[in-house]
């Protein structure tokens, strides 16, 4: 990886207005240019809010949609992290967040595990992406998770063998559960997760979690900035909309991974080998079926 | 066990900024709410006043000849704190000249029937202040169906919904709610004498307990009878309040015939286009 400056916008977007939205994006991506930043990451669904429900069609944009046009114009200045509904092949609705850089969309990640549980209902009204993927990039190899993905530690041990450097995740989450110390309870295991993550895959995680109202629901802020071995680099305030600038360290992960060479020690043939027999009992269970 | 503490900094910043938010997504500045000199209603003017301001905070007293004259007192002694606009409509000539002619009524027609005076009044007065109505029905109170349907539970947005009154209690201490006022003995003053608890028949702090583990911990109503912390009856007698009440928190059934019911499958967030 290269050395960089990431800002991470912690935003409030306003629910179902994608142009109100769009020039919000294009104010902090100003903001963030002004401030030496060269990666910018957005919350999930960041041009369009979260609780959309039967507004998903009527906000969905596809990959090459005009009205993403400024904002990859801006990504010729400063490379962007978008969280957006995409609308893909067979009309199939997806939560995602499109990584912009040099004038492009150059990867989109599609939000593969859709949390439909408690206060969430996602797999009504969206269609789960199929893949968790590491991309080059000119600041170095990244992956997105979104949200939930990270709630699946698979996933972001898919990122990290697939050599992630940086781990980035939109978040939209709503608060839940009396805090002590954060303002909700899952404030304070995302903060367990996020530190984790950074710690047992030595690399750095983006969490960019919004903040504001939808339908009374509270969405927490406290987006972080974590090192390669698990510190808190920079964090955002909690409940506030947040601008927070970091500057990502190669020394600092060559360091990670020299004293923590967890990565280089990983047995994905063992994994692989386990997984295929976990998959067989599974199908055997079920009958046949894989569930 | 789960604990019921909650951090009352935080959520003080958390429900002034849904009441700041809420309002002025709404495209309004203002909030008018009934004061009835109970915590409830304290805690949601105290909370009112510090998100947008006593300057847009307007309390109704609206009481009944038969009202404590300690109700009147504590309602005042919040607008006082406070520095909020106030007024007071008696409402006893509309009662009583409507119950002139159903003389027979029972405490429980006469007491919703002041509920739902109120709350024509306090709607009466949103439209003439530009004001939202903020309401005040606490979680214990909505989850026991203990508030009168298009009552006191009309309003059009409530920061204290997801607040059990135990926790009411605590954020109201925490914010310095006056304690002669915080720590009385909740009563809905519909008529001479009357307590929540003694109606109710347990006391708030029993009943949070059961409600908060079988609602927000999730416990079957078997599991807390077996761990011997509650007898059977006071559990199942809370469940039958909850289960019986369900209808007063869902708008009305509608009949299904079309392809996109109202709230069935025509989902739009509230805050839709907002």
């Amino acid at each position: 990886m290269r050395r960089s400056r990431v800002a991470v916008a912690q935003i409030a977007p306003v629910l179902g207005d994608v142009h109100k939205n769009l020039a919000l994006h294009e104010r902090v991506a100003r903001e963030a240019i002004a401030q030496a930043a060269n990666l910018l990451i957005f919350p999930e669904l960041s041009l369009t809010g979260y609780f959309l429900k039967d507004q998903v069609p009527s906000v969905a944009l596809t990959e090459g949609a005009a009205l993403l046009d400024p904002l990859r114009g801006l990504s010729q200045r400063i490379a962007m992290v978008v969280g957006f509904v995409e609308e893909g092949s067979g009309h199939r609705f997806h939560n995602a967040a499109a990584y912009l850089e040099g004038g492009e969309v150059r990867h989109i990640h599609r939000k593969v595990y859709l949390p439909t549980y408690g206060i969430f209902d996602e797999q009504r009204y969206l269609a789960a992406g199929g893949a968790v993927r590491a991309f080059e990039t000119a600041l170095g190899r990244l992956a997105i998770l979104i949200c939930e993905d990270m709630w699946h530690p698979a996933a972001a041990g898919i990122a990290a063998w697939d050599g992630a450097e940086i781990l980035i995740c939109p978040s939209a989450s709503p608060g839940r559960g009396p805090g002590a110390g954060q303002p909700f309870q899952n404030a304070s295991t995302w903060e367990r997760v996020v530190r984790a993550y950074g710690d047992l895959f030595t690399c750095y995680v983006l969490y960019a979690n919004r903040v504001g109202y939808e339908d009374g629901a509270c969405f927490w802020g406290g987006s972080e900035v974590v090192g390669p071995t698990g510190e808190t680099v920079e964090k955002a305030a909690y409940l506030e909309e947040a601008l927070v600038v970091a500057e990502l360290d190669p020394g600092a992960l060559r360091r990670a991974r020299i004293a923590n060479p967890l990565l280089r020690d990983e047995r994905l043939e063992l994994t692989q080998r386990e997984l295929a027999r976990i998959l067989r009992l599974r199908e055997r269970a079920a009958g046949g079926q894989v569930d | 066990m789960n604990s019921m503490q909650i951090d009352c900094e935080a959520v003080r910043r958390i429900l002034t900024g849904f009441i700041d938010n809420e309002v002025r997504k709404a495209g309004f500045a203002r909030v008018i709410l009934g004061l009835s000199g109970g915590v409830d209603s304290a805690l949601a003017a105290y909370l009112a006043a510090e998100a947008l301001g006593a300057e847009q905070v307007t309390a109704l007293l609206m009481p009944y000849r038969t009202s404590n004259p300690e109700s009147a007192a504590h309602a005042a002694l919040v607008v006082k704190a406070l520095g909020i606009q106030s007024l007071s409509v008696d409402i006893t000539p509309m009662v009583d000249a409507y119950f002139g002619l159903f003389p027979d009524a029972d405490t429980m027609r006469r007491g919703n029937k002041m509920a739902r005076e109120r709350m024509t009044i306090l709607f009466d007065h949103s439209a003439r202040l530009n004001a939202l109505v903020l309401g005040t029905s606490n979680k214990t109170e909505l989850l026991l169906g203990y508030g009168t349907l298009y009552g006191d539970m009309a309003s059009a947005l409530n920061p204290l919904g997801d607040l059990y009154k135990t926790q009411v209690r605590q954020l109201a201490r925490h914010l310095g709610i006056p304690p002669v006022i915080v720590e009385k003995q909740p009563s809905a003053d519909l008529w001479v004498g009357q307590t929540d608890e003694a109606e109710l028949g347990f006391t708030y702090e029993e009943v949070d307990r059961v409600l908060y583990l079988l609602v927000d911990c999730r416990y079957e109503v078997p599991d807390l009878v077996t761990q011997g912390a509650f007898s059977e009856e006071f559990v199942r007698a809370v469940y039958r309040k909850v289960q019986g009440s369900q209808y007063k928190r869902r708008l009305p059934v509608i009949a299904k015939i079309s392809a996109r019911t109202i709230d069935r499958d025509f989902r739009y967030p509230r805050d839709w286009g907002r």
